[in-house]
């Protein structure tokens, strides 16, 4: 009973938000009603058991990437009316995009009816084990995975040194920070004591 | 407590949820209640820093100075500046506040009593206290104001960098307790040196980077010398600059909570939560709880001691001890530690 509430009210939520997604004028609610999405896909992914992908949902989607999103589209000084003038040109490429994502979910769907995908039962439970969410994962991922799991590894380390060459210039107008003569430094080095005579001014 | 109900006559589901409401309850008002004294107390060990007395005319020795600050910012008018963004102006204290009270679901008080035992509490922790820059981030862009703004923006490179190195730490400990849940890495360190000393900050292996998490929680809650996000010197109070009554309170009523909440989880990971310092048989005759809030009360007085005595960073170096000290650090040391846990056969 409270599963089939709690399931439609993440849906429902999930379905409105990302809506709203689409919908919110502004760039930086837009940005907000995903992170709602992501809180209720997070819900749902609780309610199938499947805990541990539920929290990295949140400790990735929500606690790193979406902040970066939001810290972009804030500084972004963006022209709506702009952004809208090319809305009638690219209904019908929208239209098109939108009936292959409808295509595949009908394919989706009609496959896992069919059984073939043995990950779930048909009827939409996750299969029930003593082992705990992160074990039965590790146990995939470093055994039968651990090929695929390492180049994932591998490809996102490569995007990372390539978008750092790519970005990271050096600058020769920038002044750099030099940490150890700083903390290397004594008040001696800057200061002294003087015991100045009253009315004769202090040499620097 | 849900049998409890259930022997009064409801039924399963609904004992179920009338013992989760009374259990969020039974953690909510002690902690509001909790962070007024810790307010209290903090300032007076502030002004003991300084040599002052600090709040000492409301009540016995002072103890009711919150208590009246709090009916002052209640009895005051929220002032919304017409250039905000009113709604999300409004959201940002209550997410803030809202998030700093649902971590404590996960976190266990003594033997077996918590809210919610799950086996993800230390990553349900985790990703809570990835949201909490989400309050202050809004609270920043909604003003709209520049030194908020500004704030914002620090507030959510400083907690994402610290947030790294702190998982990092995290595994260390998962790896040596084997397990996420909170209960179990309290039950890790029952007689984990020599059988005897109930901790694993006392591993030699661990105490650094029980230290690099005091540092890294201290970077995550945004406390001195940390506190860039509201360096009253050069960006006025950054994210509250704008907020007053009510809603500047529940900043500040949440910023505390999450300080405790810090505190708390420094007891669990690597000083033993509930459990006494040593495992001596007459120590067990205290309760757990106790144990905890003295813990608790022991790390919140670093806290103060380094924010009545650390000067505050500059936020270069702040980005530098994330990024260049703590991380490679804390990413060496799961090695080091995945490697000695394997050496010794740990996981056999």
């Amino acid at each position: 009973m409270i599963q089939v509430l709690s399931f439609y009210i993440f849906a429902a939520l999930l379905i409105a938000s990302a809506a709203m997604v689409i919908f919110a004028r502004n760039p930086v609610h837009s940005v907000l009603w995903l992170i709602v999405a992501f809180f209720n896909a997070a819900g749902l992914m609780v309610l199938i058991g499947a805990e541990f992908i539920a929290m990295l949902l949140v400790i990735v989607y929500v606690g790193a990437v979406a902040v970066l999103f939001l810290f972009v589209v804030m500084m972004l000084d963006i022209d709506f009316a702009e952004l809208r003038a090319g809305f009638v040109k690219n209904v019908p490429l929208g239209l098109m995009l939108a009936v292959v994502l409808v295509a595949e979910l009908v394919l989706g769907i009609g496959a896992y009816r069919a059984g073939a995908v043995k990950l779930g039962t048909p009827d939409g439970a996750a299969p029930v084990n003593e082992v705990p969410n992160i074990e039965a994962i590790g146990n995939l991922l470093y055994s039968k995975y651990i090929f695929l799991f390492e180049s994932a590894g591998l490809i996102l380390l490569v995007a990372m040194v390539g978008a750092i060459v790519l970005t990271h210039r050096k600058s020769y107008s920038a002044k750099a920070q030099n940490i150890s003569s700083q903390t290397m430094r004594r008040p001696q080095d800057a200061t002294r004591n003087v015991n100045q005579p009253v009315g004769q001014g202090v040499e620097l | 407590m849900t049998s409890f109900f259930q022997s009064i006559g409801l039924s399963y589901e609904g004992a179920w949820f009338t013992a989760t409401i009374a259990g969020i309850l039974l953690i909510a008002f002690p902690l509001m209640l909790a962070v007024a004294l810790i307010i209290y107390s903090e300032r007076k060990l502030w002004a003991a820093f300084a040599l002052r007395k600090g709040p000492n005319v409301v009540g016995p020795f002072g103890i009711l100075q919150s208590f009246a600050d709090g009916l002052k910012v209640f009895l005051q008018e929220t002032i919304i500046p017409s250039a905000s963004n009113r709604g999300l102006f409004l959201i940002a204290p209550i997410i803030t506040f809202t998030v700093a009270l649902m971590a404590w679901a996960v976190i266990p008080f003594d033997y077996g009593v918590v809210l919610s035992d799950i086996n993800v509490g230390l990553l349900y922790v985790l990703a809570i206290s990835s949201l909490g820059v989400y309050g202050i981030i809004i609270a920043g862009w909604a003003s709209n104001s520049k030194y908020p703004f500004y704030s914002s923006m620090r507030a959510a490179a400083q907690m994402i960098s610290y947030e790294v190195s702190i998982g990092f730490i995290l595994i260390c400990v998962v790896l040596w307790a084997g397990t996420f849940n909170m209960g179990g890495i309290i039950e890790g360190q029952k007689g984990h040196i020599f059988g005897f000393i109930n901790a694993y900050g006392f591993n030699p292996l661990l105490f650094p980077i029980a230290v690099m998490f005091l540092i890294s929680s201290m970077a995550e809650t945004a406390r001195a010398p940390f506190d860039l996000t509201e360096a009253e010197s050069e960006i006025v109070a950054g994210y509250q600059t704008e907020y007053s009554s009510m809603a500047f309170a529940l900043f500040w009523l949440g910023e505390y909570a999450n300080v405790l909440l810090m505190c708390a989880l420094n007891a669990i990971l690597f000083w033993g939560g509930h459990l006494p310092p040593v495992d001596w048989a007459p120590l067990y005759l205290v309760p757990g709880i106790i144990w905890f809030f003295a813990k608790i009360l022991v790390m919140f007085f670093i806290f103060a001691w380094v924010k009545a005595t650390v000067p505050r960073y500059r936020y270069d170096q702040l980005m530098r001890l994330g990024w260049k000290i703590f991380l490679p650090i804390s990413l060496f040391w799961v090695f080091l530690v995945s490697g000695y846990l394997m050496y010794i056969g740990h996981f056999e």
